[in-house]
This record gives structure tokens, C-alpha cells and sequence, in this order.
């Protein structure tokens, strides 16, 4: 999870993941009873989560954005306009290139209108946006969890001199000015691959977040008694870890990653805002945002589109991640 | 006595020391302990909390805690494992010497199921054994301990058995290499007394069947009574009496260990409490400064 200061589209969702975040820390200690409940496993958290209407809104509507993502060059081969295509019939130069037709030109030729001055095609440039945002994200989430639950496990589980290294890092990173080092970072940087850049700055800033907890947690099962039973059958420090500590650490690492993908889309869309993101042509929702900002008072559903998707897209993983949370929970606190 | 070592004894302690450094100087939790154990024999080692019991047991093994230091010797066949390397002592344990806790439900993972972890257990000492091997040692293993259905038990997991049933689990899965020693501590505080006396005849009679020698930690005279031959009496970390077992309880040279006895609820007696023994009577321990 980001700090909430790299976020700038949504503010308001990575500040709530923040702050469960910190939740979650305060109750590392009662991750003792927590293990006791947890073979329960997958089966009857699905059970809990199935009749949650929002989890399962925001759970559908992250399953079609990841489809349209997969079968972007499908779409657009029915929608038929690719996102670099540009259109000169759909614009009026007269008016300055301003989409003909109410609604941004949207309409049977363009589903959701085009781009003014360029008569690009927004639904082609929405479905590839989905790529990168959903790619970016993911990846990062990916990156930063592997980073944080190994660092962690290793950090709560050794101790020591280990431990200490490894914390000082994270409290390094955590009060760093991220965002302003992530700016100067890319624009410094050539422009040649942008979205594997940005998963990694984005990743070498996210992991504390995760590693904290895990950290935590890892002390607390350390010091229970069938680690001790497992050293006590000749375990390796190595199979203590992956075998015994990790598997019961399970749940939270599910609950804390599924809360950092939407600071992570919010980040990329703020970067690529900001410029420093995906380069152009290739299409970004927070780059469409950024170039709809000139427009907005005569094309108002350029704006929109790409601003609901977003919303829509991190809501959704909040309200995934935030019920997946109260579910767990639960059945730790049984 | 620490030169000669009889290659029959299945274990020999001599001089068994752990120390703590502590911000006011050295302090032992156990301290110049001696023990001896026969093949198949059963020794009992008894004292209140805080006397060193445990920390011996987990002494022997070279469990120690990270913040401690061991010294002395721990002999098992005639062989030293004070100075062992990790690697080494990683083969000794859970083959050669095997553990059962006092908490039977913390000591087993709740993600995996009981299976699982004795086949998980047995295959780390036996390389090249496989999936489905492991698997039939672990079902002749829960057998062994009385569990009933145990083929169908085996796929269940630690918080689906009773307290009893899971320390029976915790036995079958330390029994699961044949070690040649186990160590058992506490393996019936936390049970109720109807399935206290169950558990100790199981390990009574995995003694005589197996031969496997028994190391058995408890506060808890009553225990020791039933299943050993021979009693070690601690009180802070030093021994303060041993011998066999109908010696100490007929003629205790210790006045804490007549403390401990007259402790013991006897149902035609008057209740007792463990009296406070002047520290006098123990020899002192190095201690904080």
C-alpha cells in the first residue's frame, strides 16, 4: 500500500487502506488465536463473502475490467477502431475539433465518443487504458507482496541484527517523500519501458507496508508451541518459516494485498497525470483524465468515462479487500 | 565420573550447564546437572517452575534459547552433542530423540492436518521415503497411540481432536521415526486426570514395547510415581536429590523434596500446600549480583 500522499485520484480510498493498515498492526499481537481458526481456509471465507452484495459487485465488476483488459485487440476488432486510429469525420474543425454528435460523438460508429481534437476512439483507448492500469497494478501488488512477506518473515523470525537492518529500511522508506522521488526518478529517467519502471518505484515503496504486519505476525506465531515442536523434530530455520509461519499468515497477506491494488492504480493514474507515467500514444486512464482537463467545460464526457471507470476500479478493490477483511477477522476472533 | 562413558548408557548429562548473560551478570538456569538413562529406562525429573526442568530437556536437544549458552556434556550412545553443528543436531532431533510438549493444541499447526504434519515429521529423517509410504506410518502411527478410525482421523485437523487425542497425536507423531529417547514435558498438565492416567499408561506401554528409553519433566510427583524408575529432584536449576523412585518417596534426604510429597493431594489425607523451603536448605545458584 502506498503512502497517501503518492495518491492523487483517489485520496479518499488509499486513506481508509492506510489506516487499516495501521489497524492491523495494533492487532498483530492477537495473531496467536488468530492461527487457531484459519484451516478453515478458502472455503468459508468464499461462503461469507458470497452473500455480500458489495463484495460481490466489486468482485464482478474487477473480473470484467480484467477481461476487457485480456481481450482488448478483440473488442476493438468488434468496436472497430483501434486506440491510435484518428478519425477526422467524427471531429468538427471548425469548432476547433470538437466531437459531432451529442455526448462526446458517442454513437454507433464511437460506443463511448472520441477524442476531441484527435477523433481517437475512447472506448478502443479505455480498453487498452484497462491494460496498463490493471497490469501496473497488479505486477506492483505482486512485486511488493513477494518484497514484504519475505523481508518480513525474515525480519520477525531471525530478529536481532536481521531484524534490525531490515526495520530500519522500512522506517526509512515509509517516512520518505515517495511521490517526489518517484516524479524526479521517471522524468529523469529515459523514457524506454515506463510501466516495468513504474511497477519497480512503485514496489521499492509499497513493500514496508506489508512487511510490517507480516513482521508482527511472524514474532507472535514464533513463539508458539508448534514452532517449537517443529525445531524440536529437527525443522531447519528455512522450513520453519515457509512450512509452519507462512501458511498461517495466509489470510492477512490475501487481505493486505487485495487493499493495495487500488492505491496502486491511483498511483499509476496519478503519475501518468502528472506526465510521468505510461508514455504516449500507448492510451492510460489517468493520461486520458490529465488530457480531458483542457476540455472539460465544452466535452464533458471525455472527462467522465475514463474518471468513472477509475472510481469504479478502485472502489471496488476497497470494497473487496475491506469485506475480505471483516470476513477473516471474524473467523479469527472465533 | 566425566571421563568414562559406558557405551551402553542410552544417555549420559555431566556438568550440564546453561547460562544466561543477563544485563547483571551470568545466571544459570540449570547448573553442574548429571543425568543417567539405561536403554528403555524411565527417568523422571521433578521441581516447581522456574526450577530448570524444562530448560534441561531443551538443553539435551541443543534447543536452548539464542540468548543462552550451554556447557558440559550430553552423551547420547557414547555420543557428544555439546559442540554438534546445527546440521547435525537437525538429524539427532526428531530422530534420535524426539519431543512431546505440554500443550498439545498449540504444539500442532492448526493449517495442516494432523497427517500430514506426523507423515511431514517422518519423511524429513527418512529422504526417499515416498507420499504414500508417509502416509501409511502416519495411520500405523495414530494406530499404535489408540485412536480409533485412525484412517479416516488422519485427514482431520488438530483442533477436531479432544485434548487427550491430540497429545495421543502429538505421541504417535514423535513415536513415528522410533527414536531411541523421548522426551516428555509436561505431557499431562494440561489434561484432565481421567485422560492424565490414560496418556501415561500409553507411554508406560510404549515403553515396554518399543524400548524406547522415556525422559519425563513434570511438577507433578504423582505422575512420576507411576512410570519411572528413577527420579531427579530440581530446585533452581540444581539437582537437589535423585534416586529410585520408591527411595525418594520413602525416604526423602531432601527437605524440599519432603515438601513435594507432602504436596501431593492423597485422598485419605489432610490438605497439604507446598511449604517454602529456606533457601539455605538448596544450594544457591549464581544469580544476579
Amino acid at each position: 500500500m502506498m503512502p497517501s500522499q503518492t495518491d492523487l485520484t483517489a485520496a479518499r480510498t488509499t486513506g481508509s487502506a492506510v489506516e487499516s493498515g495501521t489497524g492491523d498492526t495494533a492487532e498483530a499481537p492477537a495473531a496467536d488465536q488468530a492461527a487457531g481458526a484459519l484451516r478453515a481456509g478458502a472455503g468459508g471465507t468464499w461462503q461469507a463473502l458470497r452473500h455480500d452484495v458489495g463484495a460481490m459487485l466489486g468482485l464482478g465488476y474487477i473480473v470484467l475490467v480484467t477481461l476487457v483488459a485480456i481481450f482488448a485487440p478483440v473488442l476493438t476488432s468488434i468496436s472497430g477502431w483501434t486506440p491510435y486510429e484518428f478519425d477526422q469525420t467524427a471531429i468538427d474543425p471548425n469548432l476547433g475539433g470538437m466531437p459531432i454528435g451529442p455526448w462526446g460523438g458517442m454513437g454507433a460508429e464511437h460506443w463511448l465518443g472520441v477524442e476531441p481534437g484527435s477523433g481517437r476512439d475512447i472506448f478502443a483507448r479505455i480498453v487498452y487504458g484497462a491494460r496498463v492500469s490493471m497490469s501496473i497494478a497488479l505486477s506492483a501488488t505482486a512485486l511488493t507482496t513477494v518484497l514484504g512477506v519475505s523481508l518480513g518473515l525474515v525480519a520477525g523470525y531471525f530478529g536481532g541484527r536481521v531484524d534490525l537492518v531490515i526495520s530500519r529500511i522500512m522506517d526509512f522508506l515509509m517516512a520518505f517523500p515517495a511521490l517526489i522521488f518517484m516524479i524526479a526518478v521517471l522524468s529523469a529517467l529515459p523514457a524506454s519501458n515506463r510501466s516495468g519502471l513504474l511497477v519497480v518505484v512503485i514496489s521499492v515503496f509499497g513493500w514496508p507496508y506489508l512487511a510490517r504486519i507480516v513482521r508482527g505476525q511472524t514474532m507472535s506465531l514464533a513463539q508458539r508451541e508448534f514452532v517449537e515442536a517443529a525445531r524440536a523434530a529437527g525443522a531447519s530455520g528455512t522450513r520453519i518459516v515457509f512450512r509452519e509461519i507462512l501458511p498461517n499468515l495466509r489470510s492477512t497477506i490475501i487481505v493486505m494485498s487485495t487493499l493495495a491494488v487500488p492505491g496502486y492504480i491511483g498511483t499509476e493514474a496519478g503519475l501518468s497525470f502528472l506526465g510521468v507515467g505510461v508514455v504516449p500514444p500507448a492510451p492510460s486512464w489517468g493520461q486520458m483524465i490529465a488530457a480531458s482537463v483542457k476540455w472539460y467545460a465544452v466535452d464533458p464526457a471525455y472527462f467522465v468515462v475514463p474518471g468513472v471507470c477509475l472510481f469504479l476500479l478502485v472502489l471496488s478493490f476497497t470494497v473487496l479487500g475491506d469485506r475480505l477483511r471483516a470476513v477473516v477477522d471474524a473467523q479469527e476472533g472465533r | 565420573m566425566t571421563t568414562e562413558t559406558p557405551s551402553e548408557a542410552l544417555l549420559q548429562v555431566r556438568d550440564l550447564t546453561v547460562t544466561f548473560a543477563t544485563p547483571r551478570g551470568p545466571l544459570d538456569a540449570v547448573r553442574s546437572l548429571d543425568l543417567d538413562l539405561e536403554p528403555g529406562g524411565a527417568l523422571g525429573i521433578v521441581g516447581e517452575s522456574g526450577s530448570g526442568k524444562s530448560m534441561t530437556s531443551l538443553a539435551i536437544m541443543g534447543l536452548q534459547p539464542r540468548a543462552a549458552r550451554r556447557t558440559g556434556s550430553v552423551r547420547l550412545r557414547g555420543q557428544e552433542l555439546v559442540g554438534m553443528s546445527e546440521a547435525e543436531l537437525r538429524r539427532v532431533r526428531g530422530d534420535r530423540v524426539a519431543m512431546v510438549f505440554q500443550d498439545p493444541l498449540s504444539s500442532l499447526n492448526p493449517y495442516y492436518t494432523v497427517g500430514l504434519q506426523i507423515e511431514e515429521a517422518y519423511r524429513a529423517h527418512r529422504p526417499g521415503v515416498t507420499r504414500r509410504e508417509a502416509h501409511k506410518v502416519a495411520i500405523a502411527a495414530l494406530e499404535r497411540v489408540h485412536i480409533r478410525d485412525a484412517a479416516v482421523r488422519v485427514n482431520h485437523y488438530p483442533h477436531q481432536f479432544s485434548g487427550g487425542m491430540r497429545q495421543r497425536v502429538m505421541i504417535a507423531m514423535a513415536l513415528s521415526t522410533e527414536p531411541e529417547l523421548l522426551i516428555a514435558d509436561e505431557p499431562t498438565t494440561a489434561l484432565d486426570v481421567t485422560v492424565q492416567a490414560q496418556i501415561l499408561d500409553l507411554l508406560q506401554e510404549i515403553r515396554h514395547e518399543t524400548g524406547t528409553g522415556l525422559v519425563l519433566i513434570t511438577h507433578d510427583l504423582a505422575v512420576v510415581s507411576e512410570i519411572t524408575d528413577h527420579i531427579v529432584v530440581m530446585k533452581d536449576g540444581v539437582c537437589v536429590e535423585r534416586g529410585a523412585v520408591e527411595q525418594i518417596f520413602t525416604s526423602p534426604q531432601h527437605p524440599y523434596t519432603q515438601a513435594l510429597l507432602d504436596a501431593v493431594p492423597r485422598i485419605d489425607d489432610e490438605i497439604g500446600e507446598l511449604r517454602a523451603v529456606a533457601p539455605s536448605a538448596t544450594p544457591t545458584n549464581g544469580g544476579p549480583a
